[in-house]
């Protein structure tokens, strides 16, 4: 059992709903759940259910109706840079070059912004591609570029909204693999959405499963796997039908 | 030789018209219309003396004091209204009102107020190129896209940073379209405003021309100046285009 104290996030009794032409909806009710400081937590869902609300939620972009998020026992009110959203979209801007982008975070009192710069450029591989424009970088890259500009303001906790959907299958593969090996020398605290059960068992350490909206946690799942990981396991397999059925989704294999 | 090659079907074009223009004015044996080549003489004998040269001087600077003057003021301001709610909704009525007013429309309060000296083409361009670029600044900022301000929330960086390096940055490409737009038209204004009166400036050297004898190798020579350094004009707001941190919106 985590001690008290180990707590990063705790979400309690957050519910969401979204008004609009007089219909309500209820995307999120009442839920409740805890990320441990340094564990990496997925969160699978139906699409549609709300995984992206609360996501935004718990990033600090958007209120809950009720309920609240504690970061360190800290009551959240709004986005800062201990907790940095990484989406599918991407937000690393085009007008700034790759070195620019991951300066960009830093505040000008930082030391050595330059070569903090320099430094997570190499750490995500993309050594000699500090002066490039993001249009002038393949898919996979900018992803790096997005994902070195988040750790360089070493934050606490990444919020991975579908980081690595864009990319083709192959990328989002490398993607995961270079994410797991950045973790392994950074540790974080990682809350992953995704919709790819095999992303999840690769990556994470806790699956958390939701229901169609309104969301609610409907099960979880350890992952007791040790890195490397081979999603072709048996025992990864089994897992993966198991969470593939809590989402409804019957498969012979 | 790949943009020869391209320049080639353009270059013809020109040359067919040239040939038919020439043909025309032999077969019909005209007194007042000039042929290419009495054109090209009368351009030489503009350039000798010198008029040529003060004329495109006086058209140019009266462009850049008006289309200066708009910059100064256009993107300042279309970044206020971009940003600022109420600032839009107060003054974006008031400014589509006066965009579709022909600028050649105030060209008789430009003479009340500033006599005809330099002031009123100056004016007059203003006129016509900052409502361009206000309304292109304006909806630069409305469209940065909103993953973007986001990603500046988060890392939580202060106002003069947003404004510096993400706001001003994103609005870019919209400036810089607005600032095209907004010289095409203060180059049409200035020799439409210089037809009117004063002394110098490529305009009033056409106006002038026909009134002083029927100049018309002269007339036409005026409004091929005209074009060639209209096109010069965009080619150097082009090259602002090609800008590696504005080529992002522009690619594809």
């Amino acid at each position: 059992m985590p001690t008290k104290s180990s707590t990063k996030i705790r979400v309690q009794n957050v519910r969401k709903a979204f008004t609009n032409d007089k219909v309500n909806l209820q995307v999120i009710e009442g839920l409740d759940f805890e990320v441990n400081d340094g564990e990496f937590v997925a969160i699978v869902g139906p699409s549609g259910c709300g995984k992206t609300t609360l996501m935004n939620i718990i990033a600090g972009f958007l209120a809950p109706d009720s309920g609240g998020v504690h970061i360190n026992g800290v009551l959240r009110n709004g986005p800062n840079r201990k907790g940095i959203m990484i989406t599918q979209q991407g937000s690393v801007f085009p007008w700034l070059t790759v070195k620019q982008n991951l300066m960009f975070g830093l505040p000008d009192e930082v030391p050595n912004r330059e070569a903090l710069a320099d430094e997570y450029a190499e750490l995500v591989g993309l050594k000699g591609f500090e002066n490039n424009y993001p249009h002038e970088l393949s898919g996979g890259m900018l992803k790096r570029a997005e994902i070195a500009r988040a750790l360089v303001v070493k934050p606490e906790i990444l919020y991975m909204d579908e980081p690595f959907s864009a990319l083709d299958a192959l990328m989002s593969l490398r993607m995961q693999n270079e994410l797991l090996r950045i973790l392994a020398i950074e540790k974080h605290t990682v809350m992953l959405i995704t919709h790819d059960v095999e992303e999840a068992i690769h990556l994470a350490d806790r699956i958390l499963v939701l229901s169609p909206r309104p969301a609610r946690i409907q099960a979880s799942f350890e992952v007791p796997f040790a890195h490397p990981r081979r999603v072709s396991s048996p025992e990864a397999q089994a897992l993966r039908v198991a969470i593939l059925k809590e989402l409804g989704v019957t498969e012979t294999v | 030789m790949k943009g020869l090659k391209q320049a080639l079907p353009s270059i013809v074009v020109i040359a067919i018209v040239v040939g038919i223009w020439w043909a025309v004015v032999a077969a019909t044996q005209s007194a007042i219309f000039p042929t290419p080549w009495a054109v090209v003489t009368g351009t030489l004998e503009l350039a000798r003396d010198g008029t040529l040269w003060e004329h495109i001087g006086a058209s140019l600077m009266r462009v850049g004091a008006g289309f200066g003057l708009a910059v100064a003021l256009a993107i300042p301001l279309g970044l206020w209204m971009g940003w600022v709610h109420g600032a839009f909704v107060t003054l974006n009525p008031l400014f589509q009102i006066m965009r579709p007013i022909s600028p050649i429309a105030w060209i008789p309060i430009a003479i009340l107020w500033f006599g005809v000296g330099n002031a009123s083409p100056i004016f007059l361009i203003f006129i016509a190129s900052v409502f361009p670029m206000i309304v292109q600044t304006t909806v630069g900022v409305h469209t940065i896209e909103k993953r973007f301000l986001r990603a500046a929330e988060n890392f939580g960086v202060s106002r003069t940073k947003l404004f510096m390096k993400v706001v001003f940055p994103a609005t870019l490409p919209q400036i810089i379209v607005g600032m095209r737009i907004g010289l095409g038209v203060a180059w049409l204004v200035v020799v439409a405003a210089e037809m009117i009166a004063l002394r110098s400036g490529l305009g009033y050297l056409i106006i002038d021309s026909r009134n002083a004898g029927n100049r018309y190798d002269l007339v036409i020579a005026g409004m091929i100046i005209i074009g060639l350094i209209g096109l010069m004009l965009d080619g150097f707001m082009r090259l602002l285009e090609s800008m590696k941190v504005v080529r992002w919106r522009y690619a594809h």
